[in-house]
């Protein structure tokens, strides 16, 4: 298997390669650096690391007036936390007036696995994807984020990102072109397109595999920018196959699969089914957690299957 | 108390300091340094002060305890397992799939937890909740709550700071593990909490102090606080993090690193006696 780079890791470095390029970078922490990783940033910048101690809503508030003073802050902490703990000051100081103040939530989907379902971030998406003037990223691999870090700190407006704690297969190199609201088609097949976001689509890839093995050609599209959402290769993706499963470590309510229903229902209607949450999950090695709570690649490429016989 | 019975529930903190590195060690994740820290506190409550019944925890009228610095809860689980709320041997499937024995406390999986908590700065207006409908019911029944020293950082503690005072809920007793260091490093450098004694007094809280390693210290604190009329107690139990494992305690790194065989070995011989 290709190299595994844990995607913590890369934020982390990315912040810090920004923060020498842009003096306007601030960072803010609540208390968990060494785990988001800002504390590579910190050591470097301490005059530009604000460490809030464990206080989210405040630390979010106070990046929003970062911003009103033409700062581009990027506040970090578990994803769970800044979209429940903080969810006030993302909806009616930052994303309201358009602030321009990066939201890094680590720890996403089931990563933080052994803590348990109180640490694992299923509704993250689902919240900020609601909100207007949202953008919302979430990343599969360590390149894709770097070139993320680098995309939304040109961007100027409220940007969520959606990070992982787990070592991730490199799935891109260094040319890749990431542009914030463009899919990417991995790969493409006749008989069902598999949309997926995060580190999990490298589940999604090996599911493709497993349906080759079967004969099953399946189109595998990377949506790391779930808003504003590319409506085109989504489109497309279902003229070409009929079929459309959907694959998020979220809950099937509201995140991804949501969007993509959405555009489909409204453009291109076409059976669509969904990996995701359903229920909370609980502690235990990651692994064994997606493969029992149906993220697997057999789990996704069955489903698959199932989808083609509703064609 | 009895120089007896002292020494019994000395005995007993030392065996679950035995066990919790056993644990930990074992399945390689967890949080040692604020478990070893309030390692007496949850043994004085569940030993000596909580009216609890394992055979029936629902029981009306029952003493509460939460954890709310949730972190900590294999400590809270070795203390639930020895008063026989559930069997010790589950204690090994911490943290595994399909254990009832989750990360962060599970109201709805692990019998004798009171309140899920995990996401910190919660407890304190649960517990409120609970100390104010406990009076509705007219029971003597008492609430206690462990925060994280770094906990109250949170805001919403001090939103539940003032409303136990405003509600005169003085069947509610908060411990706080002041042991001064949280996850990125000391309180004094991520977030100093200022005289923590005086801000709880002016919100109006009965304060008392205790030594958290001591529990004796700690019962006479608690006993104190049961006497409180209309107002809420606050105990400042003074702790250290990783207490009894020297190469832990006042470290911020033990927060929740996993145990190496090598510190596994050096923490057993340094606990010594027990097991
Ligand atoms: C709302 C929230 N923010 C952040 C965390 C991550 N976290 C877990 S424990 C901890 C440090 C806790 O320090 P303290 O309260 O002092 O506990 P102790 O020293 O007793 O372990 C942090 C930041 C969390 N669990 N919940
Ligand atoms: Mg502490």
């Amino acid at each position: 298997m290709s190299k595994q780079i844990a995607i913590r890791d890369a934020y982390g470095e990315a912040l810090l390669e920004l923060g020498k390029k842009n003096e306007k970078i601030v960072a803010l922490e609540a208390d968990v650096g060494a785990s988001t990783k800002s504390i590579l940033f910190g050591e470097v910048f301490p005059d530009r690391y604000f460490n809030v101690g464990i206080s989210e809503f405040n630390m979010v508030a106070m990046a929003a007036g970062f911003a009103q003073e033409g700062f581009i802050p990027f506040v970090n902490t578990f994803a769970v936390f800044m979209t429940t703990r903080a969810s006030d000051p993302i909806q009616s100081l930052i994303a309201y007036d358009k602030l321009n103040v990066k939201m890094a939530g680590t720890y996403a989907g089931l990563s933080d696995s052994y803590d348990g379902a109180s640490h694992q971030a299923i509704t993250d998406i689902a919240f900020v994807r609601s909100i207007p003037n949202m953008t919302v990223i979430s990343v599969s691999d360590a390149v894709e984020t770097k070139k993320a870090v680098e995309a939304i700190a040109e961007y100027d407006g409220p940007v969520y990102l959606r990070l992982s704690r787990a070592p991730a297969p490199v799935i891109f190199d260094e040319n890749y072109d990431f542009q914030i609201g463009k899919g990417v088609e991995l790969r493409t097949g006749k008989d069902v397109a598999i949309i997926a976001t995060g580190t999990i689509l490298h589940n999604a890839l090996k599911a493709a595999e497993l349906l080759e093995e079967e004969g099953i050609e399946a189109t595998v599209i990377n949506i790391h920018t779930i808003k504003p959402i590319d409506e085109e290769i989504i489109i497309n993706a279902a003229r070409l196959t009929g079929a459309v499963l959907t694959v998020e470590e979220h809950s099937i309510y509201g995140g991804l699969g949501s969007a993509v229903a959405e555009v489909l229902s409204q453009n291109y209607p076409t059976p669509v089914d969904f990996v995701g949450a359903t229920t909370f999950a609980e502690s235990g090695d990651y692994d064994e957690l997606l493969e029992k709570y149906g993220y697997g690649a057999r789990t996704i490429a069955d489903k698959a299957k199932q989808l083609i016989n509703r064609k | 108390m009895t120089k007896e019975r002292k020494k019994e529930l000395q005995d007993l903190c030392l065996k679950f300091r035995h066990d919790l590195i056993d644990i930990l060690h074992s399945i390689q994740t967890g949080h040692p340094g604020g478990s070893l820290s309030c390692t007496e506190i949850v043994t004085t409550l569940y030993f000596e002060k909580m009216n609890i019944d394992p055979k029936d925890p629902q029981k009306e009228g029952r003493d509460r305890f939460i954890l709310s610095k949730g972190h900590a809860c294999p400590m809270l689980y070795l203390n639930l397992a020895e008063r026989g709320f559930f069997p010790k041997e589950d204690l090994k499937h911490l943290r595994q799939t399909d254990s009832h024995l989750q990360g962060h406390p599970c109201f709805h999986k692990t019998p004798g937890v009171e309140l899920s908590t995990g996401p910190l700065g919660m407890g304190l207006s649960a517990g409120l909740g609970m100390a104010l409908g406990e009076k509705l019911k007219k029971t003597d029944a008492k609430i206690y709550v462990l925060l994280g020293d770094g906990e109250i950082q949170e805001g919403g503690i001090w939103e539940a700071a003032m409303a136990a005072s405003k509600f005169k809920a003085d069947n509610l007793i908060a411990i706080l593990d002041y042991n001064g260091v949280q996850l990125d490093g000391t309180l004094e450098e991520i977030m100093p909490l200022g005289d923590v004694a005086s801000k709880f007094e002016s919100f109006g809280w009965n304060v008392l102090h205790c030594d958290g390693h001591d529990v004796e210290s700690v019962s006479a604190a608690i006993d104190k606080a049961k006497e409180s009329t209309d107002k809420p107690s606050m105990i400042i139990a003074r702790t250290v993090k990783g207490k009894g494992i020297s190469f832990m305690e006042g470290k911020n790194t033990w927060h929740g690193k996993p145990i190496s065989d090598e510190e596994y070995k050096m923490a057993k011989a340094e606990l010594g006696g027990g097991n």
